[in-house]
């Protein structure tokens, strides 16, 4: 069932679409990623599905058509850069927000869902950027929604804080909630997600799974090894598998795809050659989006 | 909407600087100048008033008033702007203008309670009648304090940052509190003075309270004034408030 269908959606500031004829559907139960660099539009994008922005064209279509208090009673949203009033108590936050829908979660429970349980009376000024995470996704699920949008939900977070909100998101996929994560974070998409939609100045580059993002591109694996005695180029260059071979000094890297580790050892075995310090790379998230938009996402750190 | 009034409440008194100083400063002011022998003898040019009679309670309910309606509550909203407060509550069923409601209660609690602090003790101390024409003067009270949270509201829409907010306020408040009389009272300034401050949003409000505090009925133009205010200011800050 498609929880979310986006068609053609463009949003214009200032005589700039940031976005500019999107298009993507979001399967009921999936965790949907929204992928590209900083100002390609991701949060506009999320912001239009939510009813908090008015396209300029195109349409939106969220759980059959919910539109308003009925949509935001069934579409928790965790924003970028939503703070809460520093004095505020973690069990007042939920307590409050619960207060805010027709049926709720416990947030008792849910306190205690996200880890939160011995900072629940803990006023929000003074929770470390991790936990704050945490009670901001609490937040967003407090109404017991069937969709979350989280926005860069990691973005600041160091790699435990961060490794724990992941789990934190996997496990509220397993309760059935559809989620749509927003990330310029490769790692996070790769990891999470199940489908990707990519996302560059606005317009959609592709839609697709982590590994099938990678298989569009032709280098999807390099091996590098260095050859225990003579190697004719050849002999590598003549297997299908093979894209590319190139020298180093000593060294050897090839690219290609398929089963390209298989196919070289094979033909090394077969020319009495020994492969030394063999390393093998798979190609990422990232390549994709180099190979199919021609610039680096990010420096890949989530800051 | 009292769940979120309460919340909003305990937000409130777990930053008591703010309370503190708009309670204790008119009230310190009133029971400290109140000493002033001057300001206890019958003064000619308060028509046969003492000071303590009705200026200076006034003058400090006014105070009192404003410095909520100016600097506590603008700052509030538009910090609750700048840090995406609003912004959150938008994606909830509940809208943010809510908080708005509920900030826009507490602080008129806050402008109650310090007033009846100021009439109880004046009383006692320095035998300040209580005001003489209750229901007017309740009446004109909130009308005023009213129309000084509009202008709130206002500096609250247009302030570019949340620091900005009660510095803008501050800026406002002193020549509208001189106007009103805070210093020189509204008898003693030359008449272009005191006409251009019955067009001003504070001085209507001193001079309403004065009058019926004094037993009198509060003068037609002042109510006016004051209700002009309201409408202006409320409209603009409606039509200029940002959620984000």
């Amino acid at each position: 069932m498609k929880v979310i269908e986006v068609d053609n959606l463009r949003k214009r500031y200032n005589d700039r679409f940031v976005v500019d004829d999107v298009s993507f559907t979001v399967e009921e139960g999936e965790i949907f990623g929204v992928l590209g660099p900083n100002g390609a539009g991701k949060t506009t994008t999320v912001e239009c599905v939510a009813g908090l922005r008015t396209p300029d064209a195109g349409a939106v279509k969220v759980l059959g058509g919910l539109t308003g208090d009925a949509l935001k009673e069934k579409l928790g949203v965790q924003l970028q850069s939503s703070a809460l009033p520093e004095r505020l108590k973690v069990w007042e936050a939920l307590d409050l927000y619960a207060s805010f829908y027709n049926r709720p979660i416990d947030p008792m429970a849910l306190i205690e869902r996200v880890g939160l349980a011995d900072k629940r009376d803990t006023r929000y000024g003074k929770l470390s950027g991790g936990q704050q995470q945490r009670l901001s996704i609490a937040l967003a699920l407090v109404g017991n929604p069937r969709v979350a949008i989280l926005d860069e939900l990691t973005t600041g977070l160091d790699p435990q804080a961060r490794r724990d909100t992941w789990e934190l998101i996997e496990q509220i996929r397993a309760d059935g909630v559809t989620i749509v994560l927003v990330t310029h974070f490769m790692e996070e998409a790769e990891r999470l997600c199940d489908r990707i939609a990519l996302i560059d100045s606005g317009k959609v580059v592709a839609v697709d799974s982590p590994a099938g993002l990678i298989s569009r591109i032709e280098h999807q694996q390099t091996v590098r090894f260095r050859p225990s005695g003579r190697l004719d180029d050849d002999a590598l260059k003549n297997l299908p598998e093979v894209t590319g071979v190139h020298r180093d000094g000593d060294r050897i890297t090839v690219t290609g795809g398929g089963n390209l580790l298989l196919a070289i050892t094979t033909a090394l075995a077969a020319a009495g050659v020994v492969p030394a310090d063999l390393r093998v790379e798979q190609a990422t998230l990232d390549d994709a989006f180099l190979a199919l938009t021609g610039k680096k996402i990010t420096n890949g750190d989530a800051r | 909407m009292n769940k979120m009034i309460l919340v909003e409440a305990k937000l409130f008194l777990r930053e008591p600087g703010a309370l503190i100083f708009a309670i204790m400063l008119p009230l310190g002011l009133l029971l400290g100048l109140g000493m002033i022998p001057d300001f206890q003898e019958a003064s000619p040019e308060l028509g046969g008033q003492r000071v303590i009679d009705n200026h200076l309670p006034a003058m400090m309910t006014i105070l009192a008033v404003v410095t909520m309606a100016l600097t506590v509550l603008p700052g509030t909203l538009a910090s609750y702007r700048e840090t995406g407060v609003l912004r959150r509550m938008s994606t909830t069923p509940v809208s943010p203008f809510r908080l708005l409601v509920a900030q826009l209660v507490n602080n008129l609690a806050v402008a109650v309670v310090a007033t009846a602090l100021l009439i109880g003790l004046s009383n006692l101390v320095h035998g300040t009648p209580l005001p003489g024409s209750p229901l007017a003067f309740a009446g004109v009270f909130l009308l005023g304090t009213a129309s000084m949270f509009g202008l709130g509201l206002l500096i609250a829409a247009l302030a570019p940052t949340a620091k900005s907010a009660p510095g803008i306020g501050s800026i406002l408040m002193f020549p509208l509190l001189f106007m009103a009389g805070m210093w020189i009272p509204r008898e003693l300034m030359p008449d272009l003075a005191r006409q251009i401050g019955d067009f001003l949003p504070m001085a209507p409000f001193a001079q309403a309270l004065r009058d019926t505090w004094a037993g009198g009925a509060p003068q037609t133009l002042n109510l006016v004034v004051m209700a002009a205010t309201l409408l202006l200011f409320g409209g603009l800050a409606a039509r200029f408030f940002r959620w984000q």
